[in-house]
């Protein structure tokens, strides 16, 4: 992949998208080099770091353009420009 | 990576590794099994019979937006001859409830299903922003327990139903499994995973997801693009319950079956038949079954008129200590 910017768009719900002003959708740019992983367990920036939290809070849900992540690789998937991503916590009442 | 297809069709891409399972399946067979599965509890179960009247317990979140619609569905499809209504209980939160509950108006128009919304505060003269406001934050889930439960029951009888469904889950069940294991409450320990209990009352409660993950309707409503809300309520950070929560979610992640095998590991303990009841008379306030004078909902209430909103509460925690001493001893 030579981009040197990834752009995704990310999706919030379930509650999560409280987090984040209440806005479901964001379209966000990264630079394709540092990050090429959804979730990569060696890397120690802030940042990451964060995502690497995330990652691991069993209880939400994750599809990369619209596929159960668990069918991808899960952390193992290596992120496209113009992939979407939905995050949904299932962790809110019913 | 290559697209996989599904192992049911062969045909379509798999969008969905089951949790149950660990099959990989496409969005079609994904809402076949989904469905015919809930139909498979409801039958092996006898659930209904043609012509009762069913209430879903509604709340505007996830699971009961979902049972809502497969179980709309799947009374037309199977032709089960229910009368089914939307029943919602308003404690009177606001951002939270009332939000909610306009979500709940949304699917009585989406899913055609008549809806009927009793509040705390024509029932018992009290919402739970005024009982925070008196009693602080601590406790105000006893209260909101106690009359939600007698709530639904008098929505119930009000709509003439003879069922009440609603979306407690497969999670659900085996999280209070475990409390009830932590807690070391025997009695509700065998009950809790029933999938049809009668209480005090005529009105049979069922769960008809209780073989349902949570990850999977959460799924269903995001593939059908069904309309729900999710909030915690701004009052009941459940913290015991969050720990059973979070502990059950590692453990899924290791091994996606705990979840089915912690239930029947539920089902399997022989927990002795609970004694009889106490005699059933009527509260003398109120007129609700009740075992004692007062129902556990007016005793809350006394207590909360005469501000001394302790003592309901530590009335109600003696009355089901007594009850649990009775029951061991008789046990014993």
């Amino acid at each position: 992949m030579s981009l040197d910017q990834l752009n995704l768009k990310i999706v919030f719900g379930g509650g999560l998208e409280l987090l984040f002003s209440n806005q479901r959708s964001h379209n966000i740019s990264i630079p394709s080099r540092v990050n090429s992983k959804l979730y990569n367990g060696e890397t120690t920036t802030t940042e990451e770091q964060n995502i690497k939290s995330f990652s691991r809070r069993p209880g939400i849900l994750v599809l990369i353009n619209d596929t159960d992540w668990e069918l991808e690789g899960e952390g193992d998937y290596v992120l496209n420009d113009g992939d979407e991503i939905v995050l949904i916590s299932t962790l809110h009442g019913g | 990576m290559p697209a996989r297809s599904c192992a049911l069709c062969n045909k379509a891409n798999a969008i969905l590794k089951r949790p149950k399972t660990g099959q990989q399946i496409c969005k079609q067979c994904f809402f076949i099994v989904f469905e015919t599965e809930v139909h498979n509890t409801i039958t092996n179960a006898n659930l209904f019979k043609p012509g009762d009247r069913v209430a879903i317990g509604a709340s505007g979140g996830k699971d009961s937006t979902v049972l809502a619609y497969v179980m709309k569905t799947l009374n037309d499809r199977y032709n089960y001859g229910l009368q089914l209504y939307l029943l919602s209980i308003d404690e009177g939160i606001t951002g939270y409830r009332d939000d909610s509950l306009e979500t709940v108006k949304r699917n009585q128009t989406q899913y055609d299903l008549p809806l009927k919304i009793l509040s705390y505060d024509e029932l018992y003269g009290w919402t739970m922003d005024r009982i925070v406001e008196q009693i602080g934050k601590k406790n105000n889930c006893t209260f909101c327990g106690v009359f939600r439960r007698q709530a639904l029951d008098r929505g119930a009888s009000m709509l003439n139903v003879d069922h009440i469904v609603t979306g407690h889950n497969a999670d659900d069940i085996a999280e209070t499994v475990l409390m009830n294991i932590m807690r070391g409450d025997i009695a509700r320990l065998g009950r809790c995973t029933l999938i049809c209990t009668q209480g005090e009352d005529t009105i049979k409660r069922s769960k008809p997801f209780k073989y349902t993950y949570e990850k999977e309707i959460v799924m269903y409503a995001y593939f059908k693009k069904l309309d729900y809300f999710s909030t915690e309520c701004i009052y009941s950070p459940d913290a015991y319950r969050g720990h059973a929560r979070a502990f059950l979610k590692d453990l899924e992640a290791a091994r996606p079956s705990a979840i089915i095998d912690i239930i029947h590991s539920g089902e399997a303990f022989e927990v002795a038949e609970e004694i009889k009841l106490k005699d059933q008379r009527t509260c003398t306030r109120c007129g609700y079954i009740s075992s004692n004078e007062l129902c556990k909902a007016c005793a809350l209430l006394e207590g909360l008129e005469r501000g001394i909103a302790g003592m309901g509460v530590n009335q109600y925690h003696l009355d089901n200590l007594k009850q649990y001493r009775r029951e061991s001893i008789a046990q014993h």
